[in-house]
């Protein structure tokens, strides 16, 4: 991460930026990230097509720039904004500004896109589709990036983090809830299948929080095995290190025919939902891929309490258990928890390949979509995964931090 | 009382300790020096059974140390581990707090004894009671870490190294509190230095280890008077030799009736401050006072010089 403090703020003007010396003798500072999002949304502002219009759903469309997709007086504005913003990130300026010119430049992008969706649309003609063409995510992911950044050199605390991911949830959901976006592509597809998104959500969450619990339910007593009997570490690292390796799509093969074997031969396994596909072998599957990073971080991070810490849990009379929970546990948990974040961001996406055995989840949308060719539809599955992950990523990111500050000192991790 | 009894340690068959027997009295401090890997640690750590003797057996007020499960021995036993292995994740007060709080004592009990302690140690409990160990110097934490072993007033108290990182100022203070703190309890106090003027300075007898035996084992007085092995002779340091004796006895045992001018020295300053002073002030002789100031006659350069030769 990006070390800004306020006081190296100062002093980091000069080493950062580029420096032009004006006539008068005044500085101009260049910021050298800010360069790079100058340039991707310049590029794509002015080069690439902002929307796309699109006959029907499945038909190739024909993509028009900002000015062709916005009424006048919204395109110009639409500029005025990017601009103002582009100049905040070009120049040296506090993170504040920055900040406040990447969401600015957010709200203007998401803003004007609903709006040329319902500009586009042709008054009745319910087959016509509006969407993003890639010029919208150039610049969505140019002033992504500057908000990154800004937040990066903010550097706020663990649970300033979370509340500006709560401003932004609460921000995106009152942008749909507005119905500004409803005429957008990715929104005729939902409005289409609204019950059957929320179902797949749940599954979706299901499938990567389920697999996850189970895998810290099995994953952290192998973990603190491995720990205490030596013998056993390598035999079980290696043996999760092989399951990593196999590919999701052969691992879930390789798990129809014994799920199945179950699912016929042990009473009752069917009935709580054992089956050769569907949701068992995905779960089952990503409980395997879980495990790796659960055990080997438990074991790595039981393995980082300081000797002498143990030694004198041992000597003042602490018993194994009263070790294990009060000394042991507590400082090996960030390192634990990093571990659960790695595995939760990778089962939210890797819950999307659930979908090709019948597991459900938001791939779902992605496989349709794709087997018809209708690239809006596989958005609808795609893009609530990436928030999702995103959004967990923040959150537990957040938690490990709040966790490290104590044993390790200084806020250095 | 500690009875050792025979005791061996030994690693993949290599003795580490090999047949130690020895009595520490109860109410003493005994004191085990020796070189580096001579096996102190290992000798002390089988005292309280964080290494488990091969043979040999230790006896505390005659009850065998295997008679109850090994973490209970552990509470009933102070132990100051070399390093400091304070809890990291924990407060200063939480650790001192530790056994006080494995042996189910009251809150305001445990929040009593931990501001008792702080206070001792001369760590002003408001300040340094919610700091955590990193927010320390490396002589505070150590002064934390006997906090901790002395916590649940333990009857016997085993302290590795424990003023290693000890200024000579703070180091001296912790001594005198230390002995106070026995005296004040009673404890029995067994402490690994490699400090020999500390181990003078504590020691009600010393034990010398020298690859896993103890080589001699007997008060200060004697090691100095008749070195059991050379390696106790070169531990004692011959051009330190007069000084040791003069530092373990006390004025008071040199005072003769008569006079002397100048400052008086008290009767329970060392034998070897008496000399310092008759040096540095230039007199032949001292008024000596007892504690509350009665002079007690004078001590005279030649009594501190006959005291200092070697005995026969
Ligand atoms: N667990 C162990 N396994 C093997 N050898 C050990 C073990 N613990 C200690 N030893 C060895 O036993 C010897 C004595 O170690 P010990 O820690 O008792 O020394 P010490 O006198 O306390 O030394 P120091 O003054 O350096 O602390 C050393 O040679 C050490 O290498
Ligand atoms: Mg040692």
């Amino acid at each position: 991460m990006c070390q800004h403090g306020p006081g190296a703020q100062a002093s980091g003007f000069f080493i950062g930026g580029e420096s032009l010396i004006g006539r008068d003798g005044l500085r101009v500072r260049f910021d050298k990230l800010g360069i790079v999002i100058a340039l991707l949304a310049a590029y794509g502002a002015l080069w690439s097509s902002f929307a796309t219009l699109k006959p029907n759903r499945i038909v190739q469309g024909k993509a028009g720039s900002m000015l062709d997709s916005l009424p006048a007086w919204a395109g110009w504005a639409l500029i005025g904004v990017l601009v103002v913003a582009i100049a905040a990130a070009l120049f040296r300026a506090s993170p504040w500004i920055k900040l406040i010119a990447a969401v600015a430049a957010l709200a203007a992008l998401t803003l004007s896109i609903g709006y040329a969706a319902t500009f586009l649309t042709p008054a009745g003609n319910t087959y016509a589709r509006v969407s993003p063409a890639s010029g919208f995510w150039i610049l969505l992911f140019a002033f992504a990036l500057l908000a990154a950044d800004a937040i990066t050199r903010l550097d706020p605390p663990p649970g300033m983090r979370v509340l500006f991911l709560l401003l932004a949830a609460v921000a995106i959901g009152a942008l749909l809830m507005s119905g500004s976006w409803n005429g957008l592509s990715i929104m005729k597809e939902y409005s289409g299948r609204a019950d059957v998104f929320w179902v797949e959500a749940g599954k979706h969450v299901e499938l990567a929080l389920g697999s996850l619990f189970a895998a810290v339910l099995v994953g952290l007593p192998l973990g603190i095995l491995c720990h205490r009997v030596a013998p056993l570490r390598d035999g079980v690292l290696n043996t999760l290190n092989l399951v990593q390796t196999i590919p999701s799509i052969a691992l879930f093969g390789v798990l129809i025919a014994p799920l199945g074997w179950i699912a016929t031969n042990v009473p009752g396994a069917a009935a709580i939902g054992i089956r050769g596909i569907g949701v068992a072998p995905a779960f089952v599957a990503l409980f395997l891929y879980s495990l790796l990073p659960v055990v080997a971080n438990t074991v790595v991070g039981l393995a980082g309490v300081p000797r002498a810490a143990n030694d004198a849990a041992r000597g003042i009379g602490m018993t194994g258990r009263q070790r294990l929970f009060k000394i042991e546990f507590p400082l090996a948990l960030p390192v634990i928890l990093t571990a659960i974040r790695i595995v939760l961001v990778q089962n939210i996406g890797m819950a999307t390949i659930a979908a090709l055995i019948g597991g459900g989840g938001f791939g779902v949308f992605v496989f349709q979509g794709i087997g018809q060719t209708a690239m809006d539809l596989v958005l609808l599955g795609a893009v609530p995964t990436v928030v999702l992950a995103f959004a967990s990523a923040v959150v537990l990111d957040a938690l490990i931090e709040m966790n490290s500050l104590v044993p390790n000192g200084a806020r250095s991790a | 009382m500690i009875e050792i009894d025979a005791i061996s340690k030994r690693y993949d068959g290599v003795p580490v300790v090999d047949n130690v027997s020895m009595v520490i009295e109860p109410r003493t401090v005994t004191v085990v020096v020796g070189t580096s890997g001579s096996g102190k640690t290992t000798l002390i750590r089988m005292i309280n059974r964080l290494v488990e003797a091969s043979e040999g057996a230790i006896r505390l007020d005659g009850e065998d140390n295997r008679s109850i499960p090994g973490y209970e021995l552990r509470r009933r036993i102070g132990y100051a581990i070399q390093g400091h292995g304070l809890f990291p994740h924990r407060t200063v007060a939480q650790n001192i707090a530790t056994v006080p709080g494995l042996l189910g004592w009251k809150k305001a009990r445990i929040d009593a004894k931990v501001e008792e302690l702080l206070t001792l140690f001369q760590l002003e409990p408001k300040t340094f009671g919610p700091r955590y160990p990193h927010e320390l110097s490396g002589g505070q934490q150590q002064r934390v870490g006997v906090a901790r072993a002395l916590a649940a007033e333990p009857n016997v108290l085993l302290m590795d190294e424990p003023f290693g990182a000890l200024d000579p100022i703070i180091r001296a203070k912790a001594q005198e509190d230390l002995l106070a703190i026995q005296k004040h309890f009673g404890t029995t106090i067994v402490l690994v230095t490699h400090d020999m003027n500390e181990a003078f300075h504590l020691a009600d007898k010393i034990a010398v280890m020298d690859k896993g035996g103890v080589v001699q084992y007997g008060p200060p007085a004697e090691l100095v008077r008749s070195p059991a092995t050379p390696f106790v002779e070169t531990l004692i340091g011959d051009a330190e030799r007069p000084f040791r004796l003069l530092s373990i006895a006390k004025t008071g045992a040199a005072a003769e009736p008569g006079d002397a001018d100048g400052a008086p020295i008290s009767e329970d300053r060392s034998q070897q401050e008496a000399l310092a002073d008759l040096i540095w002030s230039g007199r032949d002789a001292l008024p000596v006072i007892s504690k509350n100031g009665v002079p007690m006659g004078r001590v005279t350069l030649d009594a501190i010089l006959k005291r200092a030769a070697r005995p026969r």
